[in-house]
């Protein structure tokens, strides 16, 4: 039955994050802006056990349980409580959001194609002990987009792969990979003969010799997490760090990656929704003190181009939140989700760019300073549209399950 | 708790009113917009549905049923699916039967709603646009003065939809202009009343199957028993949320006529070799559109799940029916744009679907969920 109301305990559970936001990244948010490679290492303690008590109190359910769609009741809720969360979070601040120590993408990846084993061995380690980081590394300097073009190699060497190539902007690398006792799940090809079904998933665990961090970007936002360039050369791990099978079928493999995609686009669309919504409150409340009146319910031809904007900046928002919702719940219920989770991805993304440039715009002169976090919103914002698949990288596999196409036939 | 599945009863309805929208209404449409008759077996069809029967209380004699908003949205989706014209003839009935439901006296209820229960269609409209470029709902410029134990009416409306054959119409006036929405009252008016003069048939860019009029209102004087709610009045801004909310649903399924039709048309026709669908500047623009009608839909399922939940839902029902005049112009635009020359010419439909869409941005009030 259709329903669009957040319960009470989910409120309350996000008033809890958005404490969060305004009381630990806030604050801090101008300063890992300005400064961008240095390390809010208070920061990273307080969520490591905020986020070791908050697993404690559990609103969401068990994430081993498959969904049996004999049973309606319990509804499982983990991929919207998450979008939830992650719009509260990155309201606070989506650099910091991305920086925080968890197993992140590559938790994903070990919970899309690890076995039941290899999920307990390699995650375990997120709920016990320092702060941890987790990564996922599939780009390269040769593609981005094309994640089917993977040129590094996994060789099997009696009880070991040797991995071999160079990884490029790696979320949380330099903290995955030597800043914490983490990993780094590096996508490489076992048989380059195979195309897409030679490329597996491995772990490669922090401080692995022959892994080497060369390299962190300066970048345009979100500066406050790190963004790195691995190099691998001749480094070994143990055979069984491959996730899922090592057998090259037809089907497999790649099939690991688009599974990843279908969980975390949902939660990149999310991200953008809560940089989105920061810009929109800013503005809400500024235009509020100035005494601008928002009049809904008015023709929009009595209507100023200041409340058209902020309407057409809320509406926006609104379209993109509940799309990203419904991609979430699909996957709570068991639903394919492909062509969801991309449209939540492609418009928040896209809508997300435009709103917070309008934010910008619609201030003037505050609103392109530095004193304000409006402009850094604007740069942290564009990221949206950029990884887990670009705006048409997005739209390339909508169109393709609306026509019916293979990506042979659009591409 | 969140959740997007429709109920197995709203399934249903939109299955049937689905099918009976893709297989008679369309067919109809075409014709229908070129001669701007719609054809009375249709009319009476679409009759059979209930859509303004099924509304009446029981004891009324009607169906009784007091569906959800959201079913209501469903049903205006899949009717504007077929043809907008059509879907807003057929529910136009609604504009007056349905408020007297809600917000009428019982004598109202009594004397009005009986007409609505009978086997043939029953025609009957409101009264609620003004030929003004800043036509306002919250300030409307006719007036209702209070005089004696009745009211005075004077002004102009205009897009009143089968003004021409409606038994009675309800029209809307300021009987205290300085409040606003609080300030609006509906009345009762008969056909052939004082006062009244109905202007020739309107001619506009599309809704051109839509027999719609200019009313003029010269010291029309009503008793005081035809203000709906008698002294109680009537929740104009919730009757205005209620008919946002069904035009942003019919645009939803105008939007979704135009991707059907131009998604088929791209995977057929070819261009350099290839089926055009399998361009990047096609398939964006269609990707484009699949991505504007789910959100434009989730909108207004949004706004119609406020309304059913009682609250207030003027905020959601203004911005889902102002996102849904933007995009739905922009998809039909598409969709013409798709089928490039031949979308131009009159033998698809998508230039019809274009034409109608733009009037979302005009029209206010004139269906109701
Ligand atoms: C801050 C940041 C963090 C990142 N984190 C990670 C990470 O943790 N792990 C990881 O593996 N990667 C990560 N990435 C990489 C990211 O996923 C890629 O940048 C992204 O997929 C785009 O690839 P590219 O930059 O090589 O662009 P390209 O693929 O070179 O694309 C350039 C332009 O061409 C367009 N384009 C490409 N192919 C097509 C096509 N077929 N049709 C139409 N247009 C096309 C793109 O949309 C884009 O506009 C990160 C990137 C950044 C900037
Ligand atoms: C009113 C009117 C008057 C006209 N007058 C004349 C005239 O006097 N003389 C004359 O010869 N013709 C005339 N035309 C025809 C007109 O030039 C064509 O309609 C126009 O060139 C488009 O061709 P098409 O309609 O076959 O569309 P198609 O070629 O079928 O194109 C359909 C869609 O696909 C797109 N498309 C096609 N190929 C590609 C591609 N490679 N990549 C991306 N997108 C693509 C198009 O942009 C369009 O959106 C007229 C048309 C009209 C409507």
């Amino acid at each position: 039955m259709i329903d669009f109301e957040l319960e009470p305990q989910v409120l309350n559970q996000l008033k809890m994050y958005h404490m969060v936001s305004e009381q630990m990244m806030r604050p801090i948010s101008r300063e890992c802006d300005e400064h961008e490679h240095q390390k809010p290492t208070q920061f990273y303690e307080s969520m490591w056990s905020a986020s070791a008590a908050a697993s404690n109190i559990q609103i969401g359910d068990d994430k081993s349980k498959k969904p049996d769609p004999s049973k309606p009741s319990a509804p499982r809720r983990a991929n919207l409580l998450t979008v939830l969360s992650t719009e509260e979070l990155c309201w606070g601040d989506a650099g910091l959001y991305l920086s925080t120590p968890n197993s992140g993408l590559g938790g994903a990846a070990v919970m899309a194609a690890g076995t039941p084993e290899q999920k307990e061995r390699f995650l375990k380690r997120f709920k016990e002990g320092k702060p941890k980081w987790g990564a996922m590394a599939i780009t390269e300097p040769g593609f981005g987009s094309d994640s089917s073009a993977v040129t590094t190699t996994a060789t099997r060497d009696g009880d070991n792969w040797v991995i071999d190539g160079t990884k490029i902007f790696v979320t949380a690398g330099q903290m995955s990979a030597e800043k914490s006792e983490g990993f780094v799940v590096v996508w490489a090809t076992v048989d380059k003969s195979a195309g897409r079904a030679g490329i597996k998933p491995f772990v490669v665990e922090h401080n692995t010799p022959g892994m080497t961090v060369t390299r962190v970007e300066n970048k345009l936002g979100i500066r406050a997490s790190d963004t790195a360039m691995i190099v691998l050369d001749n480094c070994r791990i143990p055979l069984d760090h491959i996730l899922g099978s090592a057998e090259v079928r037809k089907e497999g493999g790649f099939k690991d990656v688009m599974a990843t995609f279908d969980a975390t686009r949902p939660i990149v669309a999310a991200m953008a929704l809560g940089v989105g919504r920061a810009a929109l409150d800013f503005v809400r409340d500024f235009l509020k003190q100035q005494n601008v009146a928002i009049r809904y319910g008015m023709s929009p031809r009595r209507l100023s181009a200041v409340e058209r904007d902020f309407m057409e900046m809320e509406v926006q928002l609104q379209a993109a939140r509940l799309l990203t919702w419904r991609a979430a719940w699909m996957l709570d219920t068991g639903k394919r989700n492909s062509l969801e989770a991309s449209m939540a991805k492609a418009k928040a993304g896209l809508a997300v760019t435009a709103i917070t440039q309008k934010a910008v715009e619609l201030l003037g002169p505050l609103g392109y300073s530095r004193k304000i976090l409006l402009e850094k919103w604007m740069r942290d914002a564009k990221i949206n549209d950029i990884f887990e698949g670009t705006q048409q990288i997005n739209m390339i596999i909508i169109a393709r399950r609306i026509l019916n196409y293979s990506s042979k036939e659009l591409n | 708790m969140i959740d997007f599945e429709l109920s197995e009863e709203q399934q249903m309805i939109r299955d049937s009113v689905g099918a009976f929208a893709r297989d008679e209404i369309r067919p109809a449409a075409r014709p229908a917009d070129e001669s701007g008759a719609i054809p009375a077996p249709l009319v009476a069809k679409a009759w059979q549905f209930g859509f303004v029967s099924g509304a009446v209380p029981e004891k009324f004699g009607g169906g009784g049923d007091t569906r959800p908003a959201v079913t209501g949205a469903i049903v205006a989706e899949e009717l504007g699916f077929g043809d907008l014209s059509i879907a807003i003839h057929v529910l136009a009935p609604r504009l007056f039967a349905f408020p007297i439901v809600e917000m009428g006296t019982d004598d109202q209820r009594a004397k009005y709603l009986k007409r609505f229960t009978g086997a043939d269609f029953a025609a009957a409209t409101a009264a609620v646009m003004e030929p003004r470029f800043d036509f306002d709902l919250s300030a409307l410029q006719v007036s209702a003065r209070r005089d004696g134990g009745g009211f005075v009416l004077n002004g102009a409306k205009c897009y009143v939809p089968l003004a021409a054959e409606a038994d009675s119409m309800l029209v809307y006036a300021a009987t205290d202009a300085a409040k606003g929405f609080a300030g609006v009252d509906g009345f009762i008016v008969p056909r052939g009343a004082a006062g009244v003069t109905i202007s020739e048939r309107e001619k506009n860019m599309g809704l051109k199957a839509l027999a719609t009029y200019e009313l003029t209102l010269k010291d029309c004087r009503v008793g005081a028993d035809a203000r709906v709610g008698g002294d109680k009045g009537i929740d104009f801004s919730r009757l205005m949320s209620q008919s946002r909310v069904a035009l942003a649903a019919m645009g939803v399924g105008v939007m979704n006529a135009a991707f059907e039709y131009a998604r088929d048309y791209a995977k057929e026709r070819k261009a350099f070799g290839v089926p055009i669908a399998t361009k990047q500047a096609i398939a964006f623009m269609l990707a484009d559109m699949a991505i504007e009608i789910d959100a434009a839909r989730l909108l207004v399922w949004e706004a119609a799940f406020k309304l059913d939940k009682g609250g207030d839902a003027l905020k959601e029902s203004y911005l889902a029916k102002n996102y849904v005049a933007q995009s739905a112009l922009k998809v039909t635009d598409n969709g013409v744009q798709v089928l490039g020359g031949h979308g131009y010419i009159r033998e698809h439909p998508v230039e019809m679907w274009l034409r109608n869409a733009r009037g979302f941005s005009a029209i206010d009030g004139i269906a109701t969920v």
